[in-house]
């Protein structure tokens, strides 16, 4: 937790208070939940499948490079959207009140190396109901960055701006490999663990589908365009790696997002829950497209107070969760996409060091209450 | 290498060109009827009735493999976005030329799908469809006598059976409330003229509910006759009493639509079906917890409805969400989250 608590000036019956106010923003839109919001994700969907099999259709030409140019385009926008928009919100089962088996965070897999039942774990699971907590959350860091002052600062991380960048490359392995927990199943005895394996075979499954599939068969399929369709669907999946890792940092990353410590999170209730959720997410600014290609991740508070309300809601949701940071005299942390970017990648190039001020922390407690 | 294996093999391919995805995924965006995919159908038209009664004309997709006369469908219709199976009763005849079917529909009070089929589906919506099933049919060998007993909208399958099947010596007793709520009323009329059917109407808002011992007098043969009769559970608990007291329990064919019938209460016995378990619950109460009380082995998760790890089928019986008090009622293929759900009533849990 940083020096000063932002949230110190609530009282106990204020953030219960905060916690109801909410839970009503959130009735209010499964009350109205309905038609359009269905044919909604239906016609992105459509729209996402049309996108790629036109962007691949036209790969298949991609030997004369306006054609290659179109398609690596087309496919990159269509990855993201199968990512973000789709994958991301269906997978969190903001869909799954519509009873329809083919949009359903139980069948729907992504075009994503992280086989979407290990995401749903870590991603769902671990980290919705963890949210910045040191110690519990992994997303913050991924395990291998240090991104908040009370984080033990370690030689390692003087690296950390080109583990950084490494993983936004290769975003969708170092998702694979984080739903893994690989660097703590790395060593001898856990390795031979047969759930690990189980897991890890399916990972490895995924990952050659997804290889064959867009460095092999489609390759394949353009014939003398063969060279030229194997750089556009590496260039697409580093665009969306590059996009999606780029949107994720804005959402807890940025500078006056807030930490907590394991302890601060035993006993917590409803309100405590979304406050620190409040607390500890950020929003990207911008027009309707960013919201769209970011999924609407753009409106990360919104989106980490309610996970399960459908994505198209968010907008409308903003504005009165907005009004409840105002009203409670809290900072709602927002910007546009590239400020955003910026503050976070400051803060890790600024963490790679280490603190310039004395920890406040108390690592003697923190050894009990791991231990606990 | 034979044709069926070279298939597959292409098949398999064009599974590796659209992974993640099927190749149905791509194909259904446009060709939803085609052969091979999930069987839905088209609405092409909506024709009234009476007021609160429509037929559905519905083009089947190539996977449609018939039916018999008197079998009814289960179709799936997106109402309010929410996808939701209702059974109904084929009424078009079984050698309709257009390959067309059409189920009749009548509107009850608070019915969501039989409303929306009704009044709000326009031509050119799709809807899931299963194939047609049920055992209340016309047997193989031509009866020499038919008495077909109906109710309100259990005429539905009847209608399929007399559209289908032209019988020698047919009688129908037929109740509804008024005249204009007898649906096909002026296609009965026509038959009647036509000297194929003997039709007695019994309007109960004038006559009061047909006394069962009435059929001596209106249909004096009925025991001689093959009879099928549908309609409200009193009338086929009367009817079936009736036959068997007269020894000839043999010729009487009941259809009983189902009950959906689902008490919504506070708390009640949840089933753990696939553990066998069975124990009292209370109406706050999470099921998973409920379910770990009992020792079964439940799916968790955030165990605060957000991340959607514990999510179950509910077999039977009605649930209550303790976040916002909404009631979910079992249906095939619903699924529940049992940490923010408590039993609203008696329900099997599939665990």
């Amino acid at each position: 937790m940083t020096a000063i608590d932002p949230t110190d000036h609530l009282t106990a019956e204020q953030i219960e208070e905060l916690g109801r106010e909410l839970d009503a923003i959130r009735d209010e839109v499964i009350a109205d939940r309905g038609e359009k919001d269905a044919a909604y994700i239906r016609k992105v969907i459509s729209a996402q499948r049309k996108l790629e099999l036109v962007s691949r259709g036209v790969l298949l030409f991609s030997i004369f490079p306006p054609a290659w140019l179109l398609g690596t385009a087309g496919l990159s926008v269509a990855k993201i959207m199968d990512n973000m928009e789709i994958g991301h919100n269906i997978l969190h089962g903001q869909w799954d009140w519509m009873r329809d088996p083919k949009i359903h965070s139980t069948t729907w897999e992504w075009d994503h190396v992280s086989p979407a039942e290990q995401w749903k774990h870590s991603h769902n699971e671990l980290h919705h109901t963890y949210t910045n907590v040191i110690g519990k959350d992994n997303d913050l860091g991924y395990g291998i960055m240090r991104v908040d002052e009370d984080q033990k600062w370690h030689p390692f991380h003087l690296g950390q701006p080109l583990w950084n960048f490494i993983n936004a490359c290769f975003f969708e392995y170092g998702i694979a490999a984080y739903d893994l927990e690989l660097g703590k199943n790395l060593n001898k005895r856990r390795r031979k663990n047969p759930e690990f394996r189980a897991r890890a075979k399916a990972v490895g499954r995924k990952i050659r589908k997804q290889v064959l599939k867009d460095y092999v068969i489609h390759p394949l399929l353009s014939g003398p365009s063969f060279l030229p369709t194997l750089a556009a669907t590496f260039t697409a999946n580093l665009v969306r790696n590059i996009w999606s890792h780029s949107v994720i940092m804005c959402g807890h990353f940025p500078e006056g997002v807030q930490v907590f410590e394991r302890r601060s999170i035993k006993g917590e209730t409803r309100g405590q829950w979304y406050l620190r959720q409040m607390m500890g997410s950020a929003n990207i600014s911008g027009n309707r497209a960013v919201h769209f290609m970011t999924g609407n991740l753009s409106h990360q508070i919104e989106h980490h107070l309610f996970p399960d309300l459908p994505s198209n809601r968010y907008a409308e949701v903003a504005v009165k969760v907005r009004a409840l940071f105002e009203k409670y005299e809290l900072e709602y942390v927002t910007g546009p996409l590239p400020k955003q970017v910026f503050s976070a990648w400051r803060k890790v190039f600024r963490l790679s060091l280490p603190n310039k001020k004395p920890e406040v922390r108390t690592p003697d407690r923190e050894q009990e209450l791991v231990a606990a | 290498m034979t044709s069926a294996t070279l298939r597959s093999r292409a098949w398999k391919l064009l599974e590796m060109v659209t992974t993640p995805l099927l190749p149905s995924d791509y194909l259904d965006l446009v060709s939803p009827l085609r052969a091979g995919a999930d069987l839905r159908g088209r609405i092409e038209a909506v024709h009234p009735e009476t007021g609160d009664a429509a037929t559905v004309v519905i083009r089947p997709g190539r996977g449609w493999r018939g039916h018999t006369a008197g079998q009814y469908v289960r179709v799936g219709v997106d109402v309010d976005g929410v996808r939701l199976w209702r059974a109904y009763s084929i009424t078009s005849p079984t050698n309709r030329q257009d390959g067309r079917v059409t189920i009749t529909v009548k509107a009850i009070p608070d019915g969501k799908v039989s409303n929306h089929l009704v009044r709000r589906v326009k031509p050119g919506m799709l809807i899931q469809l299963d194939q047609a099933t049920g055992d209340f049919v016309l047997p193989q060998a031509k009866p020499a006598k038919v008495l077909y007993l109906t109710a309100g909208s259990g005429i539905t399958p009847v209608m399929g059976m007399l559209r289908d099947i032209e019988f020698d010596d047919v009688v129908m007793v037929h109740c509804a409330p008024q005249p204009q709520d007898v649906i096909f009323r002026s296609e009965l009329h026509d038959l009647v003229a036509a000297e194929k059917l003997r039709l007695t109407e019994v309007h109960t808002a004038t006559d009061g509910m047909l006394d069962i011992a009435r059929l001596d007098e209106l249909v004096p043969d009925w025991a001689e006759r093959e009879t099928w009769a549908c309609g409200p559970a009193g009338l086929l608990d009367a009817a079936e009493k009736h036959w068997s007291e007269h020894g000839v329990q043999e010729r009487l064919h009941t259809e009983r639509f189902r009950p959906s019938i689902v008490v919504a209460g506070d708390g009640g016995e949840v089933t753990f079906s696939a553990t066998g378990k069975t124990v009292d619950a209370d109406g706050a109460t999470p099921l998973l917890d409920v379910g770990e009380e009992a020792g079964v082995l439940m799916p968790s998760g955030c165990r605060m409805g957000i991340c959607f790890g514990c999510i179950t089928p509910l077999k039977a019986g009605a649930v209550r969400d303790l976040r916002t008090g909404e009631i979910t009622e079992a249906e095939p293929g619903v699924l529940i989250q049992t940490c923010v759900s408590a039993a609203a009533g008696p329900c099997d849990i599939e665990r």
